[in-house]
């Protein structure tokens, strides 16, 4: 499957993770990288061109920091834009219709944060329903995050094998060797957990 | 002590000192080099002797201006230029020629000196007017062009002027035309009429054919060898060739090379060219203005005072009143007809070598040639001093004319653009593009006639004039944007508007940062530096053409301007209108700190998750300072 990985990061000149990420995943054949804050740093959203690179892919994949339990600002952006009626959604807007939608994502916390066990914080799944209910309506097959938890403390080893489970991902999405129903009903994607759902 | 040097060095001398002098008084260099001249020549004596030497060697000056001048043409310009060059050139040249010869038939001079005598006066002097032209960035304006097409014609008609000169020789002239003609070298002399013709059209398909075919090669070996001076010396040799095969031909070198020009013009070494010929050419050119100086006789001018300096009023006065009559006819208007009136009022360089000649063929007896020569260069001294007239005098009065013809505005909007140029007209655009009615006013008749083309109405008005503003409907406009390029005039109407109107918004377009301080305290409520937005989004993709992630350059945009704005406030409460910011302490302590402030800012902005903007994408890090997620 052709794959296309919509980057979204405000501030990527300081990321670690993000960036070795991105660096990785340019290097993986088949996978088209699109850096959004690049390509619109004053906001101004292509629609038409957004729309034809997702009709001529085949997956999509979100790689974002989670930003106040969201998305940064550019990607809700490119959502409410991109994603118009009669394209997504709607009478004859099937264009994304049947294409899995991966979040590669990291945050700032720990996982426990946001664990049924914290009290504060929803699962990261309740805080991506949103955009889950968005895929929902565009009847994509919305998968499993792939998260790093606590990117700003994770040591390099764990970074390392972060970077080296997106490789692995991508491929998989890109060779259709990645088990969709399985990655579907995870709870999260990790690089651990990586090796159940690749055929 | 006539040797090299110290002639060099009292020309170059003179030169340096008279021209800045000139300049200064807002003379124009082309005064300064002929005061210069007559300085060192008739007033105290040190050159003398060799100015006609000189000359011919100055002349070449001019031959290098009219390459210059073909060089900015192209051929297509030239082609749309035919109607003035023929019509107005060509009826320029035979009224002035005609109404000369008469005046000297009628003053008791002999049919043939009085045709010889027109044809000498129907000229004007390139050299001078294409030099005050350029200088005042007036060769674009509608005379300027029409100046250029008068003197294009008379450069061509200095060679059939040549071939009708010794057939206009009284008998006994003979032996000495045939004493000229062995001091000048020719291809053509001594053969039949036809073979004659047909060197002459080879050569001029010479210079067009490997103009066009030959240069290119050369001038890729040449510029191959990395050598700057070659590319130079290759320049100047091209140009002394074709002024020598035309010379050799009998054909005007300056033609020649102008013919040479046009055919370059559309070479990419195009500019190069232009920039190494260029100090040649004003260098000679100044030579040429003060050998002209110099060679004013005093004695002779002295001893025939009236006589000289009337035939001098009244060649300037027959020949300004042709070219008035015919750049009316010619639908030239205003100051344009009279820019092309005084400016071409002398005499003409050649008018030195076609005296010498008609007195070496006895047309002339030496006593007149003598005369006339004196009368020729009075002239031309007298153009200058012509052009400040038209500075002063003309200038003035017809812009006041204009304001007189201003529109009656029968238009009414919510807001008044004062000015339609660059500027004004994209304001307006975005107005009137969503709906708001404006009322565009510009000073410019050019602009508004071009605006009308585009079908964007505008009215031929100064609006720094009350009466003009309020008949734009200043008392009931909401909105009064000024985008004028006088900086004064644009106080003008700020600071009358929000007399009268305290309540309308102004926006205005600053000059630079002072002419901002000006408006601050005029009252304009918005002040846009007219380079400012376009510099800052230069900078951007400055910064983006070298590796800065857009957004990153977006950033720094935007910090950049926010410090600019805070800065010039600062700056604009220190500056004080009675002081030159550069003699204001106070200003330059705070202009300075300013800066300082502003790199480091834009240096902590550089480290992670110090800047304004970047502070946000770090919600905490605790531990590594270096990263964000």
């Amino acid at each position: 499957m052709k794959t296309l990985v919509l980057f979204a990061h405000p501030a990527h000149r300081h990321s670690r993770t993000n960036r070795a990420m991105l660096d990785a995943a340019r290097r993986i054949g088949g996978v088209t990288i699109v850096d959004l804050y690049a390509d619109y740093p004053r906001f101004e959203i292509d629609v038409e061109r957004e729309q034809r690179r997702l009709q001529q892919h085949e997956a999509i994949v979100f790689q974002f920091p989670l930003y106040w339990y969201s998305t940064p600002s550019l990607l809700k952006e490119w959502q409410d834009l991109v994603l118009e009626h009669g394209f997504a959604y709607g009478e004859a807007g099937d264009a994304l219709a049947g294409k899995p939608w991966l979040c590669a994502i990291t945050t700032g916390a720990p996982e426990h944060a946001y664990g049924p066990d914290s009290r504060d914080y929803p699962p990261v799944r309740q805080l991506l329903l949103p955009l889950e209910a968005t895929a929902n309506l565009c009847r994509m097959s919305f998968l499993a995050p792939y998260i790093l938890f606590g990117a700003l403390e994770a040591e390099e080893t764990r970074r390392r094998e972060h970077v080296n489970g997106y490789i692995r991902l991508l491929e998989a999405l890109r060779d259709d060797r990645l088990d969709l129903a399985a990655s579907r009903a995870s709870d999260y994607l990790a690089a651990s957990r990586l090796d159940r759902m690749i055929g | 002590m006539d040797g090299l040097f110290f002639q060099s060095f009292v020309y170059l001398c003179a030169g340096v000192t008279a021209v800045p002098l000139a300049k200064r008084f807002g003379l124009g260099s082309v005064l300064g080099y002929l005061v210069a001249g007559v300085v060192i020549g008739p007033l105290i004596g040190i050159v003398g002797a060799e100015t006609q030497k000189l000359q011919e060697f100055a002349e070449f000056g001019v031959v290098m201006m009219l390459f210059l001048v073909g060089l900015e043409l192209e051929p297509r310009q030239l082609w749309a230029m035919r109607d003035r060059l023929l019509g107005l050139g060509g009826l320029q040249f035979v009224a002035t020629a005609l109404a000369v010869c008469g005046l000297a038939f009628a003053a008791g001079t002999g049919a043939p000196a009085a045709l010889a005598i027109g044809l000498m006066a129907a000229g004007s002097c390139t050299a001078i007017v294409l030099q005050t032209l350029s200088e005042k960035g007036l060769l674009e304006s509608d005379g300027g062009k029409a100046s250029f097409a008068v003197l294009l014609l008379q450069d061509i008609a200095v060679i059939p002027t040549l071939a009708l000169l010794p057939l206009l020789a009284g008998p006994g002239a003979h032996a000495a035309s045939g004493e000229t003609a062995e001091h000048v070298t020719s291809l053509v002399h001594g053969l039949p009429g036809w073979a004659a013709g047909a060197v002459t059209l080879a050569a001029i398909a010479l210079v067009v054919i490997g103009g066009h075919f030959l240069t290119r090669p050369l001038f890729r070996f040449i510029a191959s060898a990395q050598l700057r001076e070659m590319f130079t010396a290759t320049a100047l040799l091209l140009v002394i060739g074709i002024a020598l095969l035309m010379t050799l031909v009998g054909l005007s070198p300056a033609l020649g090379a102008f013919l040479a020009g046009v055919v370059l013009a559309d070479s990419e070494y195009r500019h190069e060219l232009e920039s190494d010929i260029e100090p040649f050419k004003s260098l000679l050119l100044g030579l040429f203005f003060i050998t002209v100086g110099a060679g004013i006789d005093f004695s002779l001018l002295i001893e025939h005072a009236p006589l000289v300096l009337g035939l001098t009023a009244a060649l300037i006065f027959v020949k300004a009143a042709v070219l008035y009559s015919i750049g009316g006819a010619f639908r030239l208007r205003g100051a344009d007809r009279w820019l092309f009136t005084l400016g071409l009022a002398q005499a003409s360089e050649f008018a030195f070598v076609l005296l010498a000649f008609a007195a070496q063929n006895a047309i002339l007896p030496d006593a007149v040639a003598k005369l006339l020569l004196l009368v020729a260069a009075l002239s031309m001294l007298a153009t200058p001093l012509l052009f400040i007239l038209f500075d002063r005098v003309i200038l003035p009065r017809t812009t006041k004319e204009q304001a007189r013809a201003a529109d009656a505005i029968d238009a009414r909007g919510v807001a008044i653009i004062a000015g339609i140029g660059r500027f004004g007209q994209i304001v307006n655009r975005m107005l009137r593009s969503n709906g708001y009615e404006t009322v565009a006013l510009d000073l410019g008749a050019a602009t508004v006639d071009a605006a009308a083309r585009f079908g964007v109405k505008a009215f031929f008005g100064d609006a720094a004039r009350p009466d003009l503003l309020e008949a734009a409907g200043l008392m009931e406009a909401r909105l009064l944007v000024v985008a004028i390029d006088d900086r004064e005039r644009a106080l003008t109407i700020v600071r009358y508007a929000k007399r009268v109107r305290p309540d309308i918004h102004i926006v205005a377009r600053a000059y630079d940062r002072l002419h901002v301080y000006d408006l601050y305290s005029a009252g304009c409520d918005d002040i846009i530096r007219e380079t400012f937005d376009g510099a800052v989004r230069a900078g951007r993709s400055a910064l983006e053409a070298l590796g800065v992630h857009p957004y990153e350059a977006e950033k720094i945009v935007k910090t950049f301007v926010k410090g600019d704005r805070r800065s010039l406030r600062k700056l604009a409460e220190a500056h004080d209108p009675n002081l030159a910011p550069q003699e204001n302490a106070a200003y330059i302590a705070l202009a300075k700190q300013a800066r300082e402030e502003e790199e480091e800012m834009m240096s902590v902005s550089r480290q992670p998750g110090k800047g304004a903007t970047d502070r946000a994408w770090r919600p905490y890090a605790r531990g590594n300072a270096e990263s964000a997620p």
